[in-house]
């Protein structure tokens, strides 16, 4: 167990550099640096200002130095200027101008993550506060989404070929034919629009107060999440990746119900609530936990449709901002740490498959 | 005039999508009476679920199709006094046009109805093309994976699990950017890419025919000629003649869309092939002295086509919503392009006023994918009988 956590460890930092990596020369092409030069110097400046710009910043070196000086382990660039000041990479970084002072490296592995251009504070500042925005509408996302879809997977996977299966499967199928940005747009449209679908007609029946049924913009849920501002996000998220886990747990659930054991409970006289219950729920459950893992960075990119629709500005929405406004360093900050949800998951997936299913041995 | 009411709506709407009833219906004729002849395709009109996914993408098909004869208004014309129009609202001066909006006006005085039926023109030119480019990827390098396994497979799989364990919007923002198509990342990526058909058919021809070499070469190269024309055209356009071309926008979605995909696929057939491979048949053809190739394009191909086939459906409608969440973020899209995730995007801004210039789209889409997702249940349930 531990040389395999050992091994799979490995493979993920390789795998994390390799992306990064990427991410990193995707976002520090010619052509992105001369917009970045553009919006931070002025954007009717010459070819000459820009390339003069992108020197005295530190980007003309080649993108491995550059890539090992935003890591941590390449010492960062220094200048010195005519009049004897010394800036560089690491002078910025901690806001320091006498010469010799700074330490040489400063990136990652020192805790230095860069500055946001788009909301002009630290890196650092920006993307934990609204990861742990989005953390909660994850949290309340899968607190809605697990037990439906486990309820409707295991109600359908029952008895197979029953009325009840064929509905809750097509229903199923439905909820995995609808994106957030369809549902999203229904939903706003029928319940949290003041002119169309239902909201009117109750607010004239006199059900409810207030002129909508639900908010159509969460923005206020950071102060406060109400039902009222934060129930549209949560189902929207909730509703597309629940198709798809009802569905892998029917399918586990069906194969279940066919196995031998099953058989002879039921011969044996135990009751069909019983063997759902204590024999087969157990067995049926293993496939639906890796999926669910294997969910969580799927949803990203729900969540940044939602986070966007719904104007809630968490890590979905800072990724989107920094995506548009050409924030290098925060959409840089943002790609490791969704790249490191995603390896983290699988990780958790592999190892609960293995700890859930004894039969499957790792060596 | 008046404006119209819903019933009245709905029937003009019903009246403009008259060839595609009929397109449909004589569709649904023909393939019932000989369902019997028609093999899996044919078995699908046993199971219900089968027909209505079956109904579904094809109506959307034939919209596409027809979709000139369908529109009541230029899909990108704007017409005074129609902006944000209910559905139904009359022309303030018709002058020869259609008389009303259907589904209303969005916010600059366009047609609903009709950027909706456009719209999935420009989606199933895109979607099913994707879908096929990504299988044939996957299924290149899938077989030899799966097949000799080795330093191959592990090197494969490693590089197949870096790309799915990017988060797909990430990828997508990074890869489908103005900055990025002024740069020959997309061309090298299309490049590659789109020369993986062209080597799948001729290494599929080649290992059929080597013993025969009149047909051998007659077949590929007639695939030779035509695959190298359009992958000129395509990847850089270069096309001497000018048929085969796409613009850089559209290749750089393309090429996004592709590469989101083909690992999925990758994955999916090496696993196919690691259970095949160990059948009899395969050893038979092994003791023959087949080539390697042989057995993976002609022995294990054909008998994972079942789980394949059903894919290909789902990935169809995944690669349509991708392009919808591409078209929503406003990536790699035209301005004016009447594209459903577009239309829903800037229908968003006035939802809560204006619904309907964002549900039409947002109805239409999911219908479509809905579709695919029956046919694909409908075709995995069919194929799991025999």
């Amino acid at each position: 167990m531990l040389l395999f956590l050992a091994r799979r460890i490995g493979v993920m930092i390789v795998t994390a550099l390799c992306l990064t990596f990427i991410v990193f020369y995707l976002t520090n092409l010619p052509a992105k640096l001369e917009t970045l030069a553009k919006t931070q110097a002025g954007s009717r400046i010459s070819d000459a200002e820009v390339a003069s710009w992108l020197d005295r910043n530190g980007y003309n070196q080649p993108m491995l130095t550059r890539y090992g000086e935003w890591l941590g382990v390449v010492p960062g660039w220094t200048r010195e200027d005519g009049d004897g000041d010394v800036t560089g990479r690491c002078y910025r970084a901690y806001g320091i101008t006498d010469p010799g002072v700074a330490p040489a490296r400063c990136g990652l592995l020192q805790g230095y993550w860069g500055e946001s251009t788009r909301f002009r504070a630290s890196v650092a500042d920006v993307i934990p506060p609204r990861l742990g925005a989005t953390g909660l509408l994850m949290m309340w996302a899968l607190i809605v989404m697990v037990p439906m879809a486990l309820i409707v997977g295991v109600l359908a996977g029952m008895r197979e070929g029953s009325r009840t299966d064929r509905t809750l499967s097509t229903f199923a199928i439905a909820s995995t034919a609808t994106p957030e940005y369809v549902s999203g747009v229904v939903f706003i449209a029928l319940l949290a629009s003041s002119t169309a679908g239902l909201s009117p007609l109750l607010s004239s029946w006199g059900w409810i107060d207030a002129p909508v049924l639900f908010q159509g913009n969460a923005r206020s849920a950071l102060e406060k999440i109400t039902f009222w501002n934060f129930t549209l996000p949560v189902m929207t998220i909730a509703l597309y990746g629940m198709g798809y886990v009802a569905r892998i747990t029917r399918a586990s659930m069906t194969e279940v119900m066919t196995q031998q054991y099953i058989r002879t409970a039921r011969l044996k006289g135990v009751s069909f609530a019983n063997i759902v219950l204590r024999h087969a729920l157990r067995n049926a459950l293993i496939a639906p936990f890796t999926v669910i893992m294997l969910q969580i960075p799927w949803l990203l990119t729900g969540v940044v449709i939602v986070e966007v629709l719904f104007s809630y500005p968490g890590f979905g929405w800072t990724l989107f901002e920094a995506a548009v406004n050409n924030d290098i360093e925060l959409l840089l900050a943002a790609s490791v740490v969704a790249v490191i949800v995603v390896l983290l998951t699988q990780l958790i997936s592999d190892i609960g498959y293995v700890w859930l299913n004894p039969r499957i041995r790792v060596t | 005039m008046e404006a119209i009411g819903w019933p009245e709506i709905l029937g003009r709407m019903a009246l403009q999508l008259l060839p595609v009833w009929v397109a449909l219906a004589v569709v649904f004729a023909i393939s019932i009476t000989w369902k019997r002849r028609l093999g899996l395709y044919g078995k699908l009109f046993d199971s219900r679920v089968g027909m209505v996914g079956f109904a579904l993408v094809m109506f959307w098909v034939f919209a596409a199709l027809f979709a000139d004869m369908i529109v009541t208004h230029n899909p990108l014309s704007q017409i005074s006094g129609m902006r944000n129009a209910t559905p139904g609202t009359p022309l303030r001066d018709p002058a020869g046009r259609y008389d009303y909006f259907l589904l209303g006006g969005d916010a600059l005085a366009r047609d609903v109805f009709s950027r909706m039926v456009m719209g999935a023109r420009e989606v199933l030119r895109i979607a099913p093309f994707a879908a096929m480019i990504s299988f044939m990827i996957g299924i290149s390098l899938g077989l030899p994976a799966g097949y000799l396994g080795g330093r191959l497979d592990t090197g494969l799989t490693f590089v197949a699990n870096l790309v799915l364990a990017f988060p797909v919007i990430l990828l997508f923002f990074l890869l489908v950017a103005p900055e990025i198509q002024e740069t020959a990342i997309p061309r090298v990526m299309a490049g590659i890419l789109f020369i993986v058909p062209v080597l799948f058919f001729t290494v599929l021809l080649n290992a059929r025919y080597f013993t025969q070499p009149a047909r051998r070469n007659l077949y590929v190269g007639a695939v030779m000629v035509v695959g190298l024309w359009a992958y000129s055209g395509l990847a850089f356009n270069a096309d001497p003649l000018g048929i085969w071309g796409m613009s850089p926008n559209l290749l750089n979605v393309f090429v996004a869309v592709v590469f989101v995909n083909a690992p999925t696929v990758f994955r999916i057939v090496r696993g196919i092939t690691l259970d095949i491979k160990t059948r009899d048949y395969v050893a038979a053809a092994q003791t023959r002295g087949e080539g390697p190739w042989y057995i993976m394009l002609w022995e294990i191909l054909p008998n994972a086509r079942g789980p394949l086939i059903v894919d290909f459906c789902l990935r169809i409608g995944y690669t349509t919503i991708l392009l919808g969440t591409l078209g929503f973020f406003g990536l790699g899209v035209a301005s004016e392009s009447p594209d459903w995730g577009s239309t829903i995007n800037q229908g968003r801004r006035l939802l809560t006023v204006y619904p309907h210039a964002a549900i039409a789209p947002a109805l239409a889409l999911m219908s479509l994918v809905l579709g695919l997702n029956l046919l694909a249940d409908g075709l995995r349930e069919e194929s799991l009988k025999d």
